[in-house]
Parts: structure tokens; C-alpha cells; sequence
């Protein structure tokens, strides 16, 4: 592989594992962010604090669920 | 439905991101499969008369180029959003985007760089190409620096919006800089008067690509535009739950 890409094939190499490199980083910090911003939501949530529109939803549910 | 009115609606963060949940996975499977064809492509296609295999890096600088500015040109568009509509989803498009743009710019030369060296004999050159392009990096830079900087999200934003703006007279300066003045870079090939000069065994590999990458940015967008609005989330359960401490 590396003989069919000539002279050159250093250059050509590396510029195909630098960009697999930066757009894998790329992928893994916004997942690693998303795992991260989650965990904090999640979180927050179990303690109580909601946004005003979820809390409205859940006392409804409560209401409904009353007899 | 209008187009402004089909806009407006995606103003609801939680809207939008049922919008993401749907147009998520679809982006990542057509990515996959047109990188997949589009590296086969790549792999069958000849080599150039004078620059032998080299030629292959051209088939991730030129898309990694375009997507640099296409990128930029889509935080101008968020930065009219912010300043003239106030649109909720204007800065988070325009914050999520710059990483991302970042990336892009940083793959157009550090690729542009390794493919100058065996056939420019130099890795670097300070003509107007390239430095431009520079100038659209430190750009990238300088507005993620802005961002963090100011803490309150309101004023980041239209801070941020007005040096989108200003910086944005950059884009035509990068598009036309092998034209107006003299530079070691190739001039225009593809999207030219005229038609484009590049054999179609080379061309169809590179729009291939240029597709894939431009969908890859797409759903990193949209990914990290989710996680933006649910850092704001966190933020401002912060704020409700520090108010209700009081």
C-alpha cells in the first residue's frame, strides 16, 4: 500500500491520520460532554429543581393520578 | 407552513431537540455509508499528470476548506439571528458551530501544509491564501476565548454576533485571494466561471467527500447544539435553585 502511494506517501499517510484524529476527537468530546451534561440534569432533577414547564407537566400527572 | 414561521417554531428547545432525536441517526448513516463510497472512490481514482498520489490529500483539504468557511458562513447567519430576530436558537447554533469550524480550519492547513511541502518545497507561505485562512482560524479561536470569557449568556451572545459579523468580511477575502492577488495557491477549480477545469475521475471522489464531510458537520452541529441548550438548562436550574435557597 504504503510503495503504490510513492515518494510521497509519508505526507499522504499523515495527512489521513491527522484527520481521522481531530474528527474522532471531535466525536468523543461531544459525547463525552453530552454523558457529562446529562449526569448534572439527571442530577439536579433528583433533588427537585425543574424547569417551571416540567414542574406544570408533573403537578398535572399528579392531579390526574389523584382519585 | 412558511419558512419563518417553520423557523419560528423550532425557537422551542425542547421542539428542537425531538428534531434532533429524528434527523440524528439519519445524518450518521448517510455519512457512514458517502465516506464509505466516497473512500473508495478516492482509492480507485488515477493519479495527477504532475503531482503524482499527492493528489490524494486534496480529496480532505479542498472539503476540510469548504467547510471551514460554510461553517463561518453559518455563524453569520446565526449572528443575524441573534442581533436582528433575537432567535433563542441563534447563539447556541453560533457557539456550537465554532469547534466545530475550528476543527475544520485546522484539517484545510495543517492537510494544505504536508501537500505544500513535497510540491511547493516549502510548508508554509505567507501569501494571501494562506494567511487569510490563518486569520479565519485565530477567528474560530478568538470568538470560543469570547464566549468563556463572559458569563453572563446574553451579553457573550451579542458580543460574540457583532465579531461573527466583522469577521465574516474575511469569507470573500479567502474565496478570492488566489485571484486578486499573486500566490503560490491554485486558483479556483471547481466552483469557477466556466465550469470546473478537474478531470471527472477526480472530480466525483472530491464532491463525494465534500458531501460526506459537509453531512459529518451536520450532525456534529446538531450534537453539539443539543448539548448547548442543555448546558443552558443546567445553567439556569442553577440560577432557579439558587434563587429558591434565598
Amino acid at each position: 500500500m504504503i510503495d503504490t502511494l510513492g515518494p510521497y506517501a509519508g505526507f499522504i499517510l499523515a495527512s489521513y491520520a491527522a484527520t481521522a484524529g481531530v474528527v474522532l476527537a471531535l466525536i468523543v468530546w461531544i459525547i463525552v460532554d453530552h454523558a457529562r451534561l446529562s449526569r448534572q440534569l439527571s442530577s439536579l432533577e433528583q433533588r427537585g429543581i425543574r424547569r417551571r414547564s416540567a414542574r406544570s407537566a408533573a403537578t398535572l400527572t399528579e392531579r390526574t393520578d389523584t382519585p | 407552513m412558511p419558512l419563518l414561521s417553520q423557523i419560528s417554531a423550532l425557537a422551542n428547545p425542547t421542539r428542537f431537540l425531538s428534531l434532533v432525536k429524528v434527523l440524528v441517526p439519519v445524518l450518521t448513516v448517510l455519512t457512514l455509508i458517502l465516506f464509505a463510497v466516497g473512500m473508495v472512490m478516492v482509492a480507485r481514482s488515477p493519479a495527477d499528470y504532475q503531482q503524482g498520489e499527492t493528489v490524494r490529500i486534496m480529496y480532505l483539504h479542498v472539503p476540510a476548506a469548504w467547510l471551514a468557511m460554510f461553517t463561518y458562513g453559518i455563524m453569520t447567519v446565526a449572528a443575524l439571528g441573534t442581533l436582528v430576530w433575537r432567535h433563542p436558537l441563534a447563539d447556541v447554533a453560533a457557539k456550537a458551530a465554532a469547534p466545530i469550524g475550528a476543527a475544520f480550519t485546522f484539517i484545510s492547513l495543517f492537510t494544505g501544509s504536508l501537500w505544500g511541502r513535497p510540491m511547493w518545497g516549502t510548508w508554509w507561505e505567507w501569501d494571501a491564501r494562506l494567511t487569510s485562512v490563518l486569520v479565519l482560524f485565530i477567528m474560530y479561536l478568538g470568538l470560543i476565548a469570547l464566549w468563556r470569557t463572559i458569563e453572563d449568556p446574553v451579553t457573550a451572545a451579542r458580543a460574540a454576533a457583532v465579531l461573527i459579523l466583522v469577521g465574516s468580511i474575511n469569507l470573500p477575502i479567502i474565496k478570492f485571494s488566489v485571484d486578486w492577488w499573486n500566490t503560490l495557491h491554485q486558483p479556483a477549480s471547481v466552483f469557477r466561471m466556466g465550469g470546473p477545469t478537474i478531470d471527472p475521475s477526480m472530480l466525483w471522489p472530491l464532491l463525494i467527500m465534500a458531501v460526506a464531510f459537509t453531512t459529518l458537520m451536520l450532525t456534529l452541529h446538531l450534537l453539539a447544539m443539543r448539548n448547548e441548550i442543555l448546558r443552558r438548562r443546567i445553567r439556569a436550574l442553577g440560577l432557579m435553585a439558587a434563587g429558591d435557597a434565598r
